[in-house]
């Protein structure tokens, strides 16, 4: 569907993307994830054709995106990052205005003018002047002009960005049902939404790949070690309990902190794949210490995403 | 095509469905209609006097003291008026981020300038239109000859799209719209007077600058002759600032 090759971009002496090389497969939702400055955008925007890379290749569906930039073109959808609109058009008129531009067979553009409006929900502002619409409905407008063309490929940067949680949760669901019948790539910087919605992330930073992989199967191969969180409520009972736990083999290293309580939380951290929690359990109730509660805790895709990155840049 | 037809189409929408090309079109008529009156009436004027005194009147018919004068007064208002009609193509786009979404589409950059340049020359025909009002009430009572008025506007509206070109090009190189508007009122300007500099410099070099100059052109359109020198002059001119324009908005891509 998409092959990306050593694909580089540079504006001047910045390298905004570097080498980056992978593949979309048919029918996937594909995650961009990386900090602000990344090369999410400037990806994207090499995969719409709008910029020309400076080495490497992008095929879209086949198609390179140098070379048949029309035969691209005509097959995906895009809404850029500002989601800029034709702010003194009515919903309606601009959707039929983008459908012509893009090539949409005469006969046809009502029909799918009225397909993405039902899609997006836009039926009851269809004849409002986008200019006037709640910045979750001219969102919608964005999408709605991006699929108005029935693109087998949607590529969306940061589609959420600046929207109230509500509203969020909105279009992360539209996202999720465009993708069930086309391919759709979305970029973010916001981890819960990429894990909730992706069947693949690809983490990029300073234009470079990190890491691509299912958001399940990147949280399993990043497991370095295991964490395990022990609340006592007494803080003067820490560091007989830290003592204790750390003669636990397995064990790489505790760290304590007071708790907000009076009590005291252990954080310990030891091998992957250990469970260490019954030990411990045993250890602190024989020495007699107020234990209230133990758990082993999962760690984050956000977690994953700073360690990753931070890693990168050391 | 289909593209740009889309595109002319959006363009004029937005010329008449905002007070642009209305506040436009009034005050070029309210100016080209006061300049109308007061030829028109030092025209009389002089008419008078002939009859009384005995002295042949030369040049005194309606296309050199009527209709000559009053297309040079217009040629200098939509000098002044055009840039604005223009400043705004691609400028206002590019600061919006709508022209990089318009890039994406399946149109190509050239149908996406032609389709603007096309809509503001179109503005700028029915502006041009509404004067036909002034050579009408000539017709009416007296009796003009026809071709050279017909020349001569078709000189104005080809000096107009040639500023027209100049200002979709400069509205291509930035996202100020001012910025735009000033430079293509600057560039037009230049075109306009540089033939003034012909008398100080050597014969070769005054022959190209008579050349290049706007004027130098339109003279022989008042007149009543269409050579065809005049017009390709005009046509060369406006085609060289949209293939620039074209040229500009690629390596705008380049540079990203």
């Amino acid at each position: 569907m998409i092959e990306v090759r050593k694909l580089s971009k540079n504006f001047g002496p910045v390298r905004a993307v570097q080498d980056l090389s992978f593949t979309v497969e048919q029918g996937e939702i594909l995650g961009l994830l990386g900090p602000n400055g990344a090369g999410k955008t400037t990806t994207m925007k090499i995969l719409t054709c709008y910029l020309p890379p400076s080495s490497g290749s992008a095929t879209v569906l086949g198609y390179n995106t140098l070379r048949d930039s029309m035969e691209v073109r005509r097959r995906i959808g895009y809404l850029p990052e500002k989601n800029p609109l034709y702010y003194d058009m009515r919903v309606e008129g601009y959707l039929s205005f983008v459908a012509r531009l893009k090539g949409v067979d005469p006969a046809g553009i009502d029909g799918a003018v009225g397909n993405a409006i039902d899609r997006c929900g836009l039926d009851e502002v269809r004849r409002f002047t986008i200019g006037t619409l709640s910045k979750g409905y001219q969102q919608r407008v964005g999408i709605a002009q991006a699929i108005v063309n029935d693109p087998r490929l949607l590529i969306l940067d940061e589609p959420t960005i600046g929207l109230d949680p509500r509203q969020i949760v909105d279009i992360r669901n539209l996202i999720r049902e465009l993708g069930n019948d086309r391919t759709v790539i979305l970029s973010s910087h916001i981890l819960p939404e990429v894990s909730q919605v992706c069947d693949r992330i690809i983490i990029i930073n300073r234009g470079r790949l990190v890491a691509v992989d299912s958001p399940e199967n990147l949280r399993d191969r990043l497991r370095r070690s295991s964490m395990t969180r022990v609340r006592l409520r007494d803080a003067s009972a820490r560091e007989s309990a830290e003592s204790l736990i750390g003669r636990i083999e397995g064990v790489l290293m505790t760290r304590g902190e007071a708790g907000d309580d009076g009590g005291a939380v252990l954080v310990v951290e030891s091998a992957p794949d250990r469970d260490l929690r019954e030990e411990i359990a045993r250890r602190i109730v024989g020495a007699g210490l107020p234990l209230l509660e133990i758990y082993s805790e999962e760690l984050s895709l956000e977690d994953i995403f700073i360690r990753l990155v931070t890693e990168e840049e050391h | 095509m289909r593209a740009l037809i889309a595109i002319y189409r959006r363009e004029l929408a937005y010329y008449f469905q905002s007070i642009t090309a209305y506040v436009v079109i009034a005050i070029f008529l309210l100016i080209s209609g006061y300049f109308f009156f007061s030829i028109f009436r030092y025209y009389n004027y002089l008419s008078l006097q002939h009859l009384q005194s005995a002295s042949p009147a030369d040049g005194l018919n309606l296309i050199d003291g009527v209709m000559r004068p009053l297309l040079g007064n217009i040629s200098i208002l939509i000098l002044l008026l055009l840039p604005l009609l223009t400043m705004r193509l691609l400028a206002e786009e590019r600061k919006q981020g709508t022209f990089e979404l318009l890039l994406t589409y399946p149109v190509s950059d050239a149908a996406a300038v032609g389709g603007k340049f096309l809509a503001a020359l179109s503005v700028y025909a029915v502006m041009l239109a509404g004067t036909l009002a002034y050579p009408v009430m000539l017709a009416v009572f007296a009796d003009p000859e026809i071709p050279p008025i017909a020349s001569g506007y078709l000189g104005v509206f080809l000096m107009g799209a040639s500023f027209i070109a100049m200002g979709t090009f400069f509205s291509s190189l930035t996202g100020n719209q001012i910025v735009a508007g000033v430079s293509t009122l600057g560039a037009a300007l230049f075109f306009l007077i540089i033939g003034w500099a012909a008398p100080f410099v050597g014969t070769g070099f005054a022959a190209v600058l008579a050349q290049i100059s706007l004027l130098y052109h339109f003279e022989s359109f008042s007149k009543g002759v269409i050579d065809t020198q005049d017009v390709s002059y005009y046509v060369l001119l406006a085609g060289f600032f949209l293939f620039m324009t074209v040229r500009s908005l690629e390596s705008a891509r380049w540079r990203g």
